[in-house]
């Protein structure tokens, strides 16, 4: 699948739904669930991850793995963990910054 | 990543929180997104190659800001309130573009794309010609196009593309971050980087906007308690008035959270007296120009706080634009390029994923990524960046660097003078000499001579103006800022 930025991609069996900020420098398949996610206006059968290991997937947070380079923004939130070439993706740390607008 | 991703995220998490209330009218986020996915599809069924917007702030302005980003199309909003012969040459440079106006008459526009500012409100104002809003808007596209205020001459149109302003929002604001009591009063102009920042940014964080048409002191004050404002922003000029309005009576705005402020330099004497005034308000200054999508640093409230609590190095500081955000470099340079050490003044250079520095002509980005603010300044020990104003307007005397900036607040400082103007006229034996155009306050009188004599006092003799005048009012723009080209003409003239 081509991931570039702006992609929309979605978990086919969770509501997670992600945009790509940042595409991967190197070849990825990134999993939602343990499932690889597709293009967000593929066919998403839907029916659930069996083990949803981890703790899910959060709206509005950023998910960047360091290896492949890619970072995704969740648009959409749901059960399923994010990884990359099978290594959990972490939350990039937010920058709390006092309201100019 | 585009704009219309801040407000579907937005609506599909928060739905009925309001988003924005302009007069009596709240709408919802469901309620934005639902019409300005509507305008999206009209704006398409009449072919259109970008939206004009030039009309107020009110909820019409974001229905068009996410209206044009719906449809992919650029955002281009103009001064409602230029005279018929400035405002002709830009509507006709977007041609193809529909136009968002407060009257049908808009000079050089072709009247079947004219569309009325209050229709965008109008749920009859759609399309049923079925119309397939883009599933892909190219973060590469260009989502803002914004004409500079142009304090040195002709407006030049700024281009920003969605991965510039998202980057800014993303970068810098927590999605849904905002209590949902929270609530910003909006008062610049939405023609400013600032108004189109301050719009992604709240709805982003989920907090609700309360728009105000035109600036009036005691309106602004009534808002604030009201409406319950939790965050407004200003430029100078608004908090100079609403200074002067309470006449040393405290805002009384409990409220008020944080009262963030840019746009154009503050005078430290309104500063001073505002911190006073907003007992309990945190003060934020701002500091950015339109190619970096708005802000790129910030001086904090606990800046404001130390410096008036009379910390000698925070008072020093509050003449700052405080530090840079996170993911934004800065390097200070000379004439030639070399990059200077702290403390030395010289170019302003800014990189970041939130600078865009490319205009309808072409790019000013130099190889390495670096953007030239012109804007001339220093940075300090501790990373705080003073900024002594646009290069352009640097007086050269006799080989001296002079910042006019530094002798209009020393002016400003006197008790008769409520504004002031600094600017070099030629000299046939310095090259230029230093020139002053002062405002006395009403029911205050001052001479020249004693002018004169208070600026040898606060400045070196070098810096002391050669020229005094008097003048009733100085040319600003909307946000505050001094033209000083018009002020060169008037003395020259």
């Amino acid at each position: 699948m081509d991931i570039k930025a702006g992609s929309r991609l979605a978990c086919p069996e969770c509501s997670v739904e992600l945009v790509v900020v940042r595409p991967p420098s190197a070849a990825v398949v990134l999993t939602c669930g343990g499932v690889e996610v597709v293009d967000a206006a593929a066919d998403r059968p839907g029916g659930g991850h069996a083990d949803a290991a981890g703790e899910g997937t959060l709206v509005g947070k950023r998910y960047a793995d360091e290896d492949s380079g890619i970072e995704v923004l969740c648009a959409k939130p749901g059960p399923g963990t994010l990884a990359a070439d099978g290594r959990e993706v972490p939350i990039k740390g937010a920058k709390p910054l006092p309201s100019s607008d | 990543m585009n704009l219309s991703l801040l407000l579907e995220m937005s609506a599909s998490t928060l739905e009925d929180r309001p988003a924005i209330t302009s007069g009596s009218r709240t709408m919802t986020y469901a309620q934005l997104d639902a019409a300005a996915r509507r305008c999206a599809a009209k704006f398409l069924s009449m072919g259109a190659t970008g939206v004009v917007y030039c009309g107020t702030n009110d909820a019409s302005f974001p229905v068009a800001v996410f209206g044009a980003a719906y449809a992919g199309l650029p955002f281009i909003p103009l001064n409602y309130r230029l005279g018929d012969e400035q405002l002709q040459p830009l509507v006709e440079a977007n041609r193809g573009a529909v136009i968002i106006a407060e009257t049908t008459q808009v000079p050089g526009a072709d009247s079947d794309m004219i569309v009325l500012r209050s229709t965008l409100l109008d749920p009859s104002f759609s399309t049923s010609a079925d119309v397939e809003l883009p599933p892909f808007v190219d973060p590469e596209d260009v989502a803002i196009v914004l004409y500079t205020s142009g304090t040195s001459g002709t407006p030049k149109a700024a281009l920003l593309r969605h991965r510039h302003l998202t980057a800014y929002v993303i970068g810098t604001v927590e999605f849904a971050g905002a209590e949902p009591e929270q609530a910003a009063l909006v008062t610049v102009p939405p023609y400013h980087i600032a108004g189109l920042a301050n719009l992604l940014s709240n709805m982003y964080s989920g907090r609700r906007i309360v728009y105000l048409e035109s600036f009036d002191a005691q309106v602004w004050l009534d808002t604030l308690r009201n409406e319950r404002i939790t965050q407004a922003m200003v430029v100078p000029t608004m908090l100079a008035r609403v200074v002067q309005h309470l006449d040393g009576s405290p805002a009384d705005a409990p409220h008020l959270a944080t009262l963030s402020y840019g746009g154009a330099r503050m005078p430290l004497p309104v500063l001073e007296q505002a911190l006073e005034l907003f007992v309990g308000t945190g003060f934020v200054n701002a500091y950015g120009l339109t190619e970096t999508s708005s802000t790129i640093a910030l001086l904090g409230p606990e800046d404001h706080d130390a410096a008036f609590a009379g910390d000698p190095v925070a008072k020093v500081r509050l003449g700052s634009v405080g530090k840079v955000l996170p993911g934004i470099e800065v390097e200070v340079r000379d004439e030639d390029g070399n990059v200077l050490p702290v403390g030395e003044p010289g170019l302003v250079f800014l990189r970041g994923e939130q600078v865009s520095g490319e205009y309808d002509g072409g790019s000013v980005i130099d190889a390495e990524g670096w953007f030239p603010t012109k804007d001339r300044g220093w940075i300090d020990a501790d990373d705080y960046l003073f900024i002594e104003g646009r290069a352009d307007d640097t007086i050269i005397r006799g080989g001296e660097n002079i910042a006019p900036a530094e002798i209009e607040d020393v002016l400003r400082r006197h008790d008769a003078i409520v504004d002031a103007a600094v600017v070099g006229i030629p000299d046939d034996e310095w090259g230029q000499q230093i020139a002053a155009v002062v405002v006395v306050a009403p029911g205050k009188s001052v001479g020249v001579d004693e002018l004169h004599d208070y600026c040898q006092l606060h400045l070196r003799s070098s810096k002391t103006p050669y020229r005094i005048e008097f003048r009733d009012e100085l040319p600003h723009t909307p946000t505050g800022k001094l033209l000083r080209r018009e002020v060169l003409a008037d003395l020259l003239g």
